[in-house]
């Protein structure tokens, strides 16, 4: 219910929003948690394992009960902690984990057969029969236990992710955090101060406690008016520092639109990377609950929680509270419900000592051994000195201590320290570097203290960066001790939960232990305690604490289990904002592209690179068609094709022919300026890298191609090469890949074709085969190549890019009219094939020039990259696998890639295996189908019949083994 | 008779505006890449700054003014933007064609190209003046602050559209958030 006078909610506005289809009333300010509390509904989840009715155990992100489901449909988000969820108008929110209804759930059965349910149930149940694990158990189990669930559809919502750079962050907002960020920023570092809440102020928000001699949030507001001020600090609300990462790298999540009805393009969420010089964490603590029977219900929550929701939201979350404790700390929490009005109906304490009151009963020695009330809380049992009781209470209020926010100190393999004074893991010292914890995450957890501690932290960091910080006077704060004797649970019989998210017991840790899981980490994989997605945030130091007690050793030398980022759970598209569908990777387009689209060509991804696969023609039913007639083309007329994908490298530079004798096997020294040669690229290992033309444009200039694929991969290793091993070498390279818009133009009436365009018309003489050099092309320089990759007579002429779209239709135009036209990826594939090229399907990584019949290319006369590693005995054997062609008995007999190669009357069995195919395709000029493979001692068995086996696509064909080259082998048409 | 028309890199793509930023492309004028060969680093760098008034730039920086600027883009090389040039004793290649050249300019320009490049943008470390190689979300770009809130993008000339498409998702995030 909601208390007058109290809160620091805007009570003068409402808001109406809606959980499991019921409309609720609350005030800007309100968490849905803190809304449906004043709105007396306690019951908020269902439990993941045993669908235990659960309501909210914190206030806070540690929420390990209190999941929901927003939104529906593709924006539907699951597993949102109510706690954090702020509400607005209009909000939807539904329960999860719960069929038909959240008071009436189906699968609460899987409560009563509990006892069958313990740790390693699974592990020993489901072992067999084996088949019955993947078609019965598994989807049985996964359908009964379960969180939130995804809509199934692609998700619409917006995220975002950004980068920021600071001096000093500092990661939480309460008395330690803003006193920190508040002297770096005056000592004028770079601050960014980030809390994972609405509001700065942290705990003292939740208390009724002066600082400076005023009430705790008015100190805050005037901390964060003078943090607001300075330009040099900013304020991160709702970002939650997720993880720690090397240099200084931290990650965290903004929760940017989570709190709004319209969020319009900004995003939902936003995943920052922020580069800190250093770090202050003042994450604050978690308070820990006692286990004890039935200590699940909803009503059972945290003192300190039940504190936030009257101090800060004005709620009570009962009518008649009552308190369990070991510590002082927790009848702050009785104290200000009563002076809010509320009934308390008795503190029992787990010490002989206590501190007394006049308004309700202190049971000292006390423990609480059973709770009642199906859908919440009703009765608590209660046994204390002197007498056991039964009390009526909707509330129980529990305090076990607090545990420091140590999370991300652990996230470079850190391990917190045992201090036994305060019975509680703190930071280790140095665990992140430049990260410096303070205040409650740093063990210290009195507000005056928390003040000073906040100041030193800062003052250290400050150090480290070399700025002089600014005298600042400490506020003056409670010094109230809490006085805490440990005590992790209430032995006895029943179920005393720790881990209320994955429904793990006090009697789940014994039994593990006594099956000699007594590892820390065997015992958290055998229960799954601290597995879920609070990892454990409210139940590993209990769980800690009962196997050390059940194992008979301390804490420390039980250990701790590992914290790992990211601290509260991050969405997958957070993470991946902005790489959805196409985002996923940059796409590039030649100059070409929007005329080849307009002319409805089916594109294919080369790489990044979009490029025309095929351009059908009105009634061409199949691409197999037009490949044929594109093919058609270049073989009887002229074809264009946009080859500007093709890697280029500029060369330059006295040294040049001498870096490319090193870094080609063959050699280039000798290349006459004016012509082109073919170019073979080895690896260090003697393998071959790619192939490609290159062209001698002067003395000291020369110009590369590489194939699409490896573009990137030779610019690397042509950098490698020159920094790491030939750095003597005045050469200088770079890319100009993008700079030109290259077309090949081939076929019988290229040149036909080209001397329309170019402004000084060639011939065989000037312009033979393998010659380049400088042309006009309609008054626009460029450069003319006479390469061929088909085997007919063919160009590549190019011209800087911004002439591209322009040019390309220019040569189209002028092909259709003499009987040709532009042809794609498919018909370049085929012109190839029939000619026996090789393309990276042949010289796939694996494959050596003397295996691809190059051997010889590889200059003994010079040193070059891969020389050496390519005469390994090995790799010149006769017996490798080596190119060959293939022509099927039956010319309509089709083949794939892929397919593997045996002897004809061979049984089909790996030992046997002869070869396998790299490129196929169907020859319209020599009609029959092609392929290129590689078959063991290669063309020594030319003549042979090879049988071709696909054993995944059914093909079965007898082929003949013949030369790569099928089509025009004395290549006259390519000097035509 | 044929005549080629120009077509620039974002043609169609830009200008866009959304809250305080502009995103345009600059009008096509010279690239020319510079790699002084062995031991021509100094002669080149002073037969810049007779020829367009610009030296070679330090690593990160940029020289010259608005019209003709060298830009550092890696060691040894840097590129001259806007005159074409014609200097002895380094490599010289026409980049004209090769970059999509954009600007993005206004008061949250610096939060934008935040949520695309790592690189720290702080008035205190990324000046007006500096340049560097780094990257726009997936592609790699050259990066060039020429006023408090103006910056200068190169990305290759083929990745026009993902460009403008990743900045223009930011400009819109950008200006959803401004003022909340």
């Amino acid at each position: 219910m909601r208390v007058e006078g109290k809160g620091l909610i805007d009570r003068s506005q409402t808001i109406s929003f809606r959980f499991d289809g019921k409309t609720y009333r609350g005030h800007p300010g309100d968490t849905l948690a803190s809304a449906l509390l004043a709105a007396d509904v306690r019951l908020m989840a269902r439990s993941f394992k045993y669908h235990r009715p659960r309501g909210a155990l914190t206030a806070g992100s540690e929420e390990p009960n209190a999941l929901v489901s927003i939104g529906r449909g593709a924006v539907q988000t699951p597993n949102t902690r109510a706690t954090v969820q702020e509400i607005y108008d209009g909000l939807e929110a539904h329960s999860q984990n719960a069929w038909p209804s959240l008071k009436w759930d189906a699968m609460q059965v899987n409560d009563l057969v509990s006892p069958f349910l313990s740790a390693g149930f699974y592990y020993k149940t489901f072992m067999w029969p084996r088949s019955f694990w993947e078609k019965l158990y598994e989807p049985l189990i996964r359908r009964a236990a379960g969180l939130g669930a995804l809509s199934g559809q692609s998700d619409t919502d917006r995220y975002d992710r950004a980068y920021a750079h600071c001096d000093v962050l500092v990661i939480g907002a309460g008395p330690a955090g803003l006193m920190a960020a508040l002297a770096a920023g005056r000592a004028g570092a770079d601050v960014i101060l980030a809390t994972e809440e609405a509001r700065a102020g942290g705990r003292l928000l939740a208390e009724i406690e002066d600082v400076d001699g005023r009430p705790g949030p008015d100190w805050v507001a005037d901390v964060m008016v003078e943090l607001d001020s300075m330009a040099n600090v900013q304020v991160m609300l709702r970002t939650t520092v997720t993880g720690a990462y090397d240099g200084g790298t931290y990650g965290a999540l903004e929760r940017v639109s989570h709190h709004v009805a319209a969020a319009g393009d900004a995003p939902l969420e936003t995943f920052w990377h922020i580069v800190a010089k250093q770090a202050v964490l003042a994450a604050g603590a978690l308070e820990r609950p006692i286990a004890f029977r039935d200590n699940d219900r909803p009503g059972i929550m945290t003192a300190g929680a039940v504190r936030a929701y009257l101090n800060r939201w004005g709620v009570a979350p009962g009518r008649r509270v009552t308190v369990f404790t070991n510590n002082d700390d927790a009848h702050r929490t009785a104290r200000d419900m009563v002076a809010a009005g509320v009934t308390v109906a008795g503190v029992i304490d787990t010490r002989a000592e206590a501190p007394g009151s006049d308004d309700y009963p202190v049971f000292t020695e006390g423990a609480v051994i059973g709770t009642m009330g199906r859908l919440g809380l009703s009765d608590v049992k209660v046994r204390h000195e002197g007498g056991e009781r039964t009390i009526a209470s909707d509330c129980l209020a529990v305090s076990g201590g607090w545990n420091p926010s140590v999370h991300l100190t652990c996230h470079m393999n850190g391990r917190p320290v045992w201090r036994e004074d305060i019975a509680a893991f703190v930071p280790a010292e140095g665990a992140v570097p430049g990260l410096i914890p303070c205040g409650a995450a740093n063990g210290v957890f009195l507000t005056a203290a928390c003040l000073a501690d906040g100041v030193r932290a800062a003052e250290t960091v400050l150090e480290a960066l070399g700025v002089k910080p600014k005298k600042l006077s400490l506020p003056t704060a409670s010094e109230a001790s809490s006085n805490m004797e440990p005590v992790w649970h209430v032995p006895g019989k029943g179920r005393a939960w720790l881990d209320f998210q994955n429904d793990v017991t006090v009697k789940d840790i014994t039994l593990a232990a006594k099956e000699n899981f007594r590892s820390v980490e065997h015992m958290k994989r055998y229960t799954t305690q601290g597995m879920a997605t609070d990892q454990g945030k409210s139940s590993n130091m209990g769980a800690l604490a009962i196997l050390a007690d059940v194992t008979g050793r301390a804490i420390p030398e039980t250990g701790t289990t590992t914290f790992r980022p990211p601290f509260v759970p991050v969405s997958l598209s957070a993470l991946g904002a902005g790489a959805r569908g196409a985002g996923f990777a940059p796409q590039r387009f030649t100059t070409s592209h929007r005329d080849s689209v307009d002319r409805r060509a089916v594109m294919v991804e080369a790489g990044l690179w979009y490029r025309p696969s095929y351009f059908p023609k009105g009634g061409e039913a199949a691409w197999r068609t037009s490949c044929d007639r594109e093919v058609g083309y270049v073989r009887k007329a002229v074809g264009v094709c946009d080859v500007s994908t093709l890697g280029k490298i500029d060369i330059q530079g006295p040294d040049a022919a001498a870096f490319l004798d090193f870094v080609y096997a063959n050699t280039f020294s000798t290349l006459k300026v004016g012509r082109v040669r073919y170019g073979l690229m080895l690896r260090e290992d003697g393998h071959v890298m790619d192939d490609g033309t290159t062209a001698r444009m002067a003395e000291d200039h020369f110009l590369m191609t590489t194939t699409t694929a490896a573009a990137g991969e030779v610019m690397q290793h042509l950098d490698f090469v020159h920094q790491c091993l030939r750095p003597e070498l005045n050469v200088r390279f770079i890319s100009t890949t993008e700079q030109w818009a290259q077309f090949a133009v081939a076929g019988p009436k290229s040149r036909d074709l080209l001397n329309r365009l170019l402004d000084k018309p060639i011939d065989g003489e000037s312009w033979p085969f393998m010659s380049c050099g400088s042309v006009s092309v309609a008054g626009v320089p460029g450069r003319l190549f006479r390469i061929s990759f088909s085997g007919e007579h063919a160009y590549e002429v190019a011209v800087p890019a911004r002439f591209g779209a322009s040019l390309w239709e220019h040569l189209v135009t002028a092909a259709e009219a003499s009987g040709g036209g532009p042809y794609g990826m498919e018909a370049l594939n085929v012109l190839r094939i029939e000619k026996g090229f090789i393309t990276h399907a042949e010289i796939h990584g694996r494959v050596t020039a003397f295996d691809i019949g190059m051997g010889r290319m590889v200059s003994p006369k010079k040193d070059c990259i891969g020389n050496t590693a390519s005469r390994r005995p090995g790799l010149i054997d006769e017996a490798r696998e080596r190119l060959v062609g293939l022509k099927p008995v039956e010319p309509e007999n089709g083949l794939t890639a892929g397919a593997h190669l045996f002897g004809p009357g061979a049984m089909l069995t790996p030992a046997n295996d002869q070869g396998y195919l790299t490129s196929v395709c169907w020859s319209p000029t020599l009609k029959t189908h092609l392929a290129l493979g590689f078959l063991k001692y290669g063309p020594d068995r030319t003549g042979e019949k090879i049988r071709v086996k696909d054993h995944v696509r059914d093909v079965d064909v007898i082929c003949e083994v013949c030369d790569p080259v099928f089509f025009d082998p004395e290549g006259g048409r390519v000097r035509g | 008779m044929v005549k080629l028309v120009a077509t620039s890199p974002a043609a169609g793509l830009v200008p866009l505006r959304h809250g305080s930023v502009m995103l345009s492309e600059v009008e096509a004028t010279h690239i020319t890449s510079v790699a002084p060969l062995d031991g021509k680093a100094k002669s080149v760098s002073a037969a810049l700054k007779k020829a367009i008034g610009a030296e070679f730039p330090d690593p990160n920086r940029m020289t010259g003014k608005d019209g003709a600027r060298v830009v550092w883009t890696g060691p040894g090389q840097a590129m001259v933007l806007g005159p074409e040039v014609a200097l002895k004793g380094a490599a010289l290649t026409d980049q004209s064609d090769a970059w999509t050249w954009l600007v993005l300019e206004g008061t949250d320009a610096a939060a934008v190209l935040a949520r695309l490049t790592p690189v720290d943008l702080r008035d205190s470390v990324f000046e007006v003046g500096h340049a560097a190689r780094t990257l726009l979300f997936h592609m790699t770009a050259t990066l060039i602050r020429t006023g408090a809130e103006r910056w200068e993008i190169l990305v290759f000339r083929s990745m026009a559209k993902t460009a403008v498409h990743d900045l223009e998702e930011a400009m819109r995030s950008v200006a959803a958030q401004a003022g909340r």
